[in-house]
């Protein structure tokens, strides 16, 4: 694409939200990906979310390993600091991060080869211990950067640009992020923007660990016919279970669904996040039912797609460690040194 | 039969036992014992890699001259373990003593000669009082225990203060160990010649000192710092330094009125994460560290160019012990000096600190998040097994305090809208530590990516050749700022004008201090330097500019403090004379100065003796 360097300018009628930001504002610089990348249309989805929700840009860390997927935080909320780590570290360098301060918000962007190959222990390790964060892994089955291998989440008999079928079983991050103990799990596809956005946010306001798994077509390597990460494949084989709508106690949304069709589950911050069910025997707020129909569904060659599990009481590390309610990064020496007297007791102890 | 050894407040006692029998709590009471009676002790663990079953050693030197480092062979062996038997005899020194349990008799081949046997029959003394084979176990130590005070002159109230300190809390179980006590040394003091010629003597030549390990004491230096986020992995012979210092922050670290802790401690998945945590807190603005060893520094090699190239200031307290590989895990060695020095891919160099004992495990603890801070890159604390597991005397902790965090450069919201233009990696000041921000303090100013990758000043990635030049040229001269920053190295000038000198660090120091006395009795001078960080100071040129040669004495096979001075101060190899000591035990004073000696050039020397190296 192009390095040239975006117009700050836009048209003074562009519609502000609550903190009087338009949604130029969460904007990034220009994507260097593939025309057509599924991975940017992730970001404009994660900026149109974050621009909804009226989140101060910089109060957001974007943090994310190495590949395709991760070089997008470039691309979106460049009023926030960002960090580009190492090849399937997102995860610890994020804990760390939220450890230091818990009142900013952190996104982590991923990929299928930086969290199911190299990074998968600490993808998992991060959602085991409830950090709390939201973790975007942009699926697309293949290794684009380095051109066309499959990846661990490529299914058995995927066929590869070059003709190779792939004989490895894949690996369902959602799947694994439900038996891991994450507190929301989602999967959706990057095509699918009425979809994807609200569960971005349902995922940002979720206080514990979010994962969304989002499928995200390779155009330049996984989008042929055999491919099952590819537009077409995925359109087909979609089966959305739910509809999420969000609504905030200070704006009712007012749709009107058939009783017994909807289920709303209030998160810990009040808001409410109102399902229209889609699947007969889903219930979003059980953990093992939701594991079943994931299993279920894909033996029948359907990818769920929407919120698949949620625990609307999630609790994160801050609270397990039982740390201070404010920032770590902001006690000064009052707080962390415990001073000369201290000292001395500590050396009549050793006596 | 030589004589008997004779000596007061002056010898070796080995204690050899098998792990996991509750001998290590009864090997303590002897050496705090002989601290209450004011004379100073240096004690090592000689353990395994093994929770029960296998041999493991306590070494006390009892030195009124205060003495610290091992000095090697052995005056008195308590020899209870028959899996060692023959080379724990074999270990001491002609006209020593042996102690051993003589409930079973022992073939006349078992025994040497040249030493005295002391038979005590442990078995019988506690089958006979206890019923309890636990019992009958944990009570043979507190028995040998009252043996050996009658027969060493160890006052036996001192000992009773040491029991009565260690079961504060559980007083009931004092009187009966009391009692065992009391056990052993009647049977002593009837059946024995009591002293023996190695005797202890009240004396006042321990002060205010404590008794305590490198690793609890950089634990602790790790809370005066301001540390709030520990994340670390499980590994010999680290563990205890993270254990310290959540049991510390538990004592010293929780918010008087809530409770909350004002710190966060994660065990994490391996040492790749913990790192990798420890890099995103301290991204992130809060003081992190991590404690490890060998092992653990080779997985974080990749994380570890990043932090340095992305310039984020981290600690690492490494804890050395023998490799390569798993090599002896339970042993002493300093051997990841190049490993840390060098660590990761590309062209890197990090910041170590080298102390000498506890103490300065505790200030070079606390100074490291302020080096991070101001330097933005990874700082090492280098300790060792025999620092970190040992307890060593040393001077009690101390803290100024009008004493601040030095945060570095870092700017606010306020500093932010009066910058003119912030670029994360400007160097504006010249001395090459950009400015940089925390996530989360300015709507519109300072916000920048962070990565591995190469970028320019105003931190845009960029693949051209001038901006990452201009990039590692900027780090070089910042590493150069850390020479002024870093701890200085000390130096001890010879008696008389001496034309060598050598240089030490780290645990080999305390060995190295008794060793240059011996020598200078010998006629031997030696300038000394004791080398406290890398990079070097200007000093370490300087002294090894001004001596003919200069002998630098390490614990690893390949001289890797030589190698960075070759390397980094361009000297010429055949100046550096290197004095190795890498078996896996700590080195000796007689060890150094046998070594020395047979290749110094003092004049006072006689020449003919270099024909036998």
């Amino acid at each position: 694409m192009t390095f040239l360097p975006k117009p700050k300018l836009h048209h003074p009628k562009l519609p502000t939200n609550t903190v009087g930001l338009t949604r130029r504002d969460y904007e990034g610089a220009i994507s260097t990906l593939c025309a057509g990348c599924g991975h940017d249309s992730i970001s404009a989805a994660i900026i149109q979310a974050c621009f909804n929700l009226s989140l101060p840009p910089h109060r957001i860390a974007k943090l994310s390993g190495i590949g395709c997927s991760s070089k997008t935080p470039t691309y979106f909320l460049g009023a926030a600091h960002g960090f580009n780590s190492v090849h399937g570290r997102m995860p610890s360098v994020l804990t760390g991060a939220y450890l230091a301060n818990r009142d900013l918000v952190y996104l982590g962007v991923s990929g299928d080869g930086d969290s199911a190959s190299i990074g998968f222990g600490q993808f998992a390790h991060s959602i085991r211990r409830g950090v709390n964060m939201t973790y975007i892994v942009e699926n697309n089955g293949v290794y684009g950067l380095t051109k066309g291998q499959f990846s661990a989440t490529s299914d058995k008999g995927s066929v590869a640009k070059k003709g190779a079928v792939n004989t490895d079983q894949p690996i369902d991050l959602a799947a694994i992020a439900v038996q891991l103990g994450a507190t929301f799990v989602a999967r959706s596809f990057s095509g699918d923007k009425e979809q994807l956005v609200p569960l971005i946010e349902a995922a940002l306001l979720h206080e514990g660990a979010a994962f969304i798994d989002v499928l995200s077509p390779c155009v330049a390597f996984n989008n042929h016919p055999g491919s099952t990460k590819s537009y077409d494949y995925v359109r087909e084989h979609n089966e959305a279970l739910n509809k999420l709508d969000i609504m905030f106690n200070r704006q009712e949304i007012t749709v009107s669904y058939a009783p017994g069709e909807v289920t709303d589950v209030v998160q810990h911050d009040g808001s409410v996040l109102r399902l229209r069910k889609l699947h007969e025997g889903h219930d979003p707020t059980n953990r093992a039912s939701a594991m079943h129909h994931i299993m279920d569904r894909k033996a029948a060659g359907e990818i769920v797609t929407g919120l698949i599990y949620v625990d609307p009481e999630p609790s994160a590390l801050h609270e397990h460690l039982g740390t201070v309610t404010g920032p770590l990064n902001a006690l000064g020496d009052a707080e962390l040194c415990p001073g000369v007297d201290a000292l001395a007791k500590v050396n009549a102890s050793l006596r | 039969m030589p004589q008997p050894i004779t000596a007061t407040n002056d010898f070796v006692v080995k204690f050899a036992n098998v792990n996991g029998s509750g001998s290590a709590s009864a090997n303590g009471l002897f050496a705090k014992s002989i601290l209450r009676m004011g004379v100073p002790i240096a004690s090592r663990n000689i353990f395994p890699s093994n929770i029960q079953g296998l041999p493991t050693w306590f070494e006390v030197r009892v030195s009124e001259a205060g003495h610290m480092g091992r000095r090697g062979g052995v005056d008195m062996m308590v020899a209870m373990n028959p899996q060692t038997w023959d080379r724990d005899v074999a270990e001491i020194e002609p006209g020593g003593y042996l102690f051993y349990d003589s409930t079973r008799p022992m073939p006349k081949s078992k025994f040497r000669d040249d030493i005295t046997v002391i038979g005590c029959p442990l078995t019988e003394i506690t089958n006979a009082a206890y019923s309890d084979p636990r019992q009958r176990q944990l009570f043979k130590n507190i028995v040998y225990l009252g043996a050996l005070s009658a027969l060493l002159d160890l006052e036996v109230e001192a000992v009773q203060q040491s029991i009565a300190a260690q079961f504060k809390g559980k007083e009931k179980l004092v009187p009966a160990n009391y009692a065992a006590l009391e056990m052993g040394r009647n049977w002593a003091q009837a059946n024995l010649a009591c002293p023996i010629g190695l005797t202890l003597r009240r004396a006042d030549k321990v002060g205010d000192r404590i008794f305590v390990e490198g690793n609890a004491a950089a634990g602790l230096g790790a809370v005066y710092g301001g540390a709030t986020v520990c994340a670390w992995y499980p590994i010999t012979p680290s563990t205890s330094l993270a254990e310290a210092f959540e049991k510390y922050c538990t004592r010293l670290r929780k918010d008087p009125e809530t409770g909350a802790n004002r710190y966060a401690i994660v065990q994490a998945e391996d040492e790749l994460a913990s790192i990798g945590m420890v890099i995103g807190a301290a991204w992130n603005g809060a003081r992190a560290f991590t404690a490890t060893s060998g092992p653990g520094v080779s997985l974080m090699q990749e994380f570890l160019g990043l932090a340095y190239f992305a310039e984020i200031p981290a600690v690492l307290f490494d804890v050395q012990r023998a490799g390569p590989s798993t090599g002896m895990p339970t042993r002493t060695q300093q051997s990841d000096l190049l490993s840390a020095a060098y660590a990761s891919h590309g062209d890197t160099k990090h910041v170590l600190l080298l102390p000498q004992d506890p103490g300065e495990c505790f200030t070079f603890g606390a100074d490291a998040f302020d080096l991070a801070d101001r330097l933005q890159t990874p700082i090492f604390v280098m300790l060792d097994l025999d620092i970190g597991m040992n307890d060593w005397l040393c001077e009690p902790f101390a803290w100024d305090p009008n004493r601040r965090m030095d945060r570095g450069k870092v700017l606010d919201a306020a500093a932010l809208d009066e910058a003119k233009d912030f670029g994360r990696y400007l160097d504006v000041d010249g001395d090459g530590i950009p400015y940089r921000t925390w996530p989360g303090t300015h709507p519109e100013k300072g916000a920048f990516f962070t990565r591995g990758t190469s970028r320019d000043r105003q931190a845009r990635y960029t693949e051209e050749g001038a901006p990452y030049v201009d990039n590692m040229q900027r780090l070089l001269r910042k590493f150069d700022t850390a020479k002024s920053l870093v701890p200085r190295p000390v130096t001890t000038p010879a008696r008389e004008k001496a034309r060598d000198g050598v240089i030490y660090y780290g645990s080999s120091s305390a060995a190295m201090r008794e060793a240059l006395v011996a020598l200078e009795e010998q006629g031997v001078h030696l300038d000394a330097m004791r080398i406290r960080a890398f990079p070097f100071h200007q000093d370490v040129a300087d002294f090894i500019a001004a001596h003919e040669r200069v002998f630098v004495v390490e614990q690893n096979r390949d001289a890797q403090l030589r190698t960075l001075l070759v390397n980094e101060e361009e000297i010429d190899p055949a100046k550096l004379v290197p004095v190795l000591h890498y078996d896996g035990t700590p080195i000796t004073a007689r060890f150094i100065q046998a070594a020395i000696a047979d290749r110094a050039s003092s004049a006072n020397v006689l020449p003919f003796r270099k024909a036998t190296p």
